[in-house]
């Protein structure tokens, strides 16, 4: 089964990252993505600022898909986060996942973000239009509650 | 043991990273957090509350009451807010 994790700072292109995830499989019946983009927060910001833990992003972004892949007869999953600043309208963080059929796709790409939004080693800074630079950004209780639905 | 900071743990700290070498009274996470808080007001500031800095050991996350006398490398940073 093809696994993709990268992170990197580039952009990436969602259609490009799906041909390469159902290359040479005529079997997969369904492919659900997930985008997550930057928000301006209603004109606020200039850009967020993605920090991670190298090393451990890689680990623990591995190990929550392999639990996908445990819970899911899934084909191919890609997990793509990216880091450093990011502008509003910029996507932030991909998931693919493959299957041939469609609810265990769907499921299995909801459990990958609500994992990978409270294990994963990322935290974002908000950088203000006026220059300055804002606070980081606080977890979300109700991140913690999607994620305690999978347990 | 190297210690590494994120986020604003990091900021608080005033350092990315740093070797230590623990003593004896170290066991826990919790006694490292205990044992770093007394170091400066720094440490103090990051840790104010306990229940809110995270800890990993060589890269999986870990409670306080785990076992640092085998770890290379202990991180220590806030709730993550990726995705």
């Amino acid at each position: 089964m093809a696994v993709t994790i990268r992170i990197q700072t580039e952009h990436f292109d969602v259609t490009a990252e799906t041909a390469r995830l159902t290359a040479g499989r005529a079997d997969i019946g369904a492919v659900v993505a997930f985008t997550g983009l930057c928000r301006d927060e209603g004109g606020r910001l200039s850009a967020l600022e993605l920090e991670h833990y190298p090393g451990m992003a890689e680990a623990e972004m591995s190990r929550i898909a392999t639990e996908a892949q445990e819970r899911w007869p899934l084909m191919g999953l890609t997990i793509i986060h990216r880091f450093g600043m990011i502008a509003p309208r910029e996507e932030i963080v991909l998931v693919l996942t493959a299957s041939t059929h469609r609810h265990a796709a769907f499921h299995a790409a909801e459990f990958l973000m609500d994992y990978l939004k409270t294990q994963a080693p990322f935290w974002k800074r908000e950088h203000l239009k006026d220059g300055t630079v804002g606070e980081w950004v606080q977890a979300k209780g109700v991140d913690d509650l999607a994620a305690g639905r999978w347990v | 043991m190297k210690l590494v900071y994120f986020a604003w743990v990091r900021e608080r700290v005033g350092k990315t990273d740093e070797d230590v070498e623990l003593p004896t009274s170290v066991s826990t996470v919790a006694d490292l957090v205990r044992w770093l808080k007394g170091r400066g007001e720094e440490y103090e500031y990051a840790f104010e509350n306990e229940g809110i800095v995270r800890a990993a050991i060589d890269h999986v996350h870990v409670k306080p009451e785990a076992s640092v006398l085998q770890a290379r490398e202990v991180a220590f940073f806030p709730p993550m807010t990726g995705g």
